[in-house]
């Protein structure tokens, strides 16, 4: 069995918690499942739906960071092809 | 809840009763490692710094060194320098002893003639320290007395998964018990500074956690670094963590949920009760280094890779989630929590277990890295060497 973890409903990723192979089923704790459409190492993301390149990548219910590519559901999300974006510190003033 | 400990005449309470043989400088930190290693109840740090600094790097390393004489649990002090570093043994020994009614004696090598005299006598006083150290009864302290670190390293996607989440319940046990938990490392607020910040206790304080993200960002750059190059290391990628955000948004749940009523400067000793943080390093050896200098009594420190780190005056109590680094690592790793990840162990159990684990290490019981006697110390430092 290949389990994953759901953090947030609005995430759109979930971080398996058992290496997957190409054409696994992982079961999502937190709802669902999704076919991996490629190797996911142990502890890494796996795309829960379409993430196109510009989309935002969230988890914990917050964004850390953009996809660089489009990735596929059930794709690798990972620092190959999602990248940090810088902060506007002004903004968060109160 | 209360705890066997060894009251200090500034009023606060130590957990250890150990005598320290503190270095001025680098050069006086071979002398003190010999010195320890001839004293029963002595302990060392190795310094790299203490010279040849410009002033902010000076002014941090004397922060980090009466900080550690001032560590509530240090009996006493024995001071080694060499006799031409910024700060010699007497003038540091003066400052220490303005701060703290603690035993506090110095030597320096150029004055006693070389290494081999200078062990002698300092091995002597020390010897003395030890013996009056052992006399110190333990009394009991309530848990208020308690000033507990919370650090992370060698990260990967159990820490803000579970075991981060796992010591942000014991923070909230620990601070609605009147003690103050103490969590750093700013770098690492990074792309979560937002989430904390909704935490602080006045607009002031969430602003300044906000600032402080932004001064170190303008730092590094300074530097010719960018944060996100260097953020996550090579070894958080590997455990899965992409980014500085998903690191950060990890690291702060660590911190629990109460308000935090201080925000500190690095190593600086903190004046109120509650969940507290400070502006460190992301290096976890030097945040450590800076909250065990603003009095720590412990650290608890989670990791999901692994890592053997301890301090000489404070118990560092090391947690993982991650079963696999458990097994593998279990000479290194004092508690288990992947239970949480296989189901088998709640959030809210795993933070009343870590509460038991500390409640043992203040009244004694050796984390790991201290049974090995480990002594990790690292300054940060602004600016290069002069």
């Amino acid at each position: 069995m290949t389990n994953a973890i759901l953090l947030d409903g609005k995430d759109n990723i979930a971080t398996c918690t058992t290496a997957a192979v190409k054409g696994d089923t992982i079961k999502i704790l937190g709802g669902g499942e999704i076919v991996c459409v490629e190797d996911i190492p142990i502890w890494h993301k796996v795309a829960l739906r379409p993430i196109g390149k510009g989309d935002k990548v969230f988890k914990y219910g917050e964004v850390i960071g953009e996809a660089a590519t489009d990735i596929a559901a059930g794709g690798w999300v990972s620092h190959e092809n999602i990248f940090s974006v810088p902060r506007d510190y002004q903004c968060e003033m109160i | 809840m209360n705890f066997y400990g060894y009251k200090r005449r500034d009023g606060r309470a130590g957990i250890r009763n150990h005598v320290l043989i503190l270095p001025t400088c680098a050069c006086g930190s071979e002398t003190t490692r010999i010195v320890a290693s001839q004293v029963r109840g002595a302990v060392n740090i190795i310094f790299n710094t203490g010279c040849s600094d410009v002033a902010a790097n000076t002014a941090l390393s004397q922060k980090i060194l009466t900080g550690f004489a001032c560590n509530p649990n240090v009996y006493g002090v024995v001071i080694i320098g060499l006799g031409c570093e910024t700060v010699p043994h007497a003038k540091l020994r003066g400052k220490i002893q303005a701060m703290t009614g603690k035993p506090v004696v110095s030597f320096g090598i150029q004055e006693e003639g070389g290494t081999l005299k200078t062990i002698e006598r300092a091995v002597r006083a020390a010897r003395d320290l030890a013996a009056e150290a052992a006399l110190q009864q333990k009394e009991l302290c309530d848990i208020s007395e308690l000033l507990l670190g919370i650090e992370c390293g060698g990260s990967d996607a159990t820490s803000g998964i579970a075991s981060n989440p796992a010591v942000g319940e014991l923070s909230d046990k620990l601070v609605d018990l009147g003690a103050s938990t103490l969590m750093s490392e700013s770098i690492e607020w990074i792309g979560g500074e937002h989430v904390l910040a909704r935490r602080a206790a006045t607009p002031e304080l969430h602003n300044r956690i906000i600032q402080i993200c932004a001064d170190y960002e303008a730092h590094l750059k300074a530097a010719g670094q960018d944060c996100r190059a260097g953020q996550p290391t090579p070894g958080n990628k590997d455990g899965g963590l992409s980014t500085i955000d998903e690191k950060s948004l990890g690291c702060i749940r660590k911190g629990g949920t109460r308000p935090i009523v201080e925000v500190l400067n690095q190593a600086e000793r903190p004046t109120k009760r509650g969940a507290i943080v400070m502006d460190t390093a992301g290096y976890d050896i030097s945040s450590v280094t800076s909250m065990v200098a603003a009095g720590c009594n412990a650290i608890i420190f989670t990791t999901g890779r692994g890592t053997p780190t301890g301090n000489a005056i404070v118990p560092v109590l090391k947690v993982t989630a991650n079963a696999k680094t458990y097994s593998w690592m279990e000479d290194n790793i004092d508690v288990d929590l992947s239970g949480i990840i296989a189901g088998s162990l709640t959030i809210g159990d795993a933070g009343d277990l870590l509460l038991k684990k500390i409640h043992d290490v203040c009244n004694g019981r050796l984390t790991k890295a201290e049974a090995y006697g480990f002594s990790d110390v690292a300054v940060d430092h602004v600016c290069r060497f002069v």
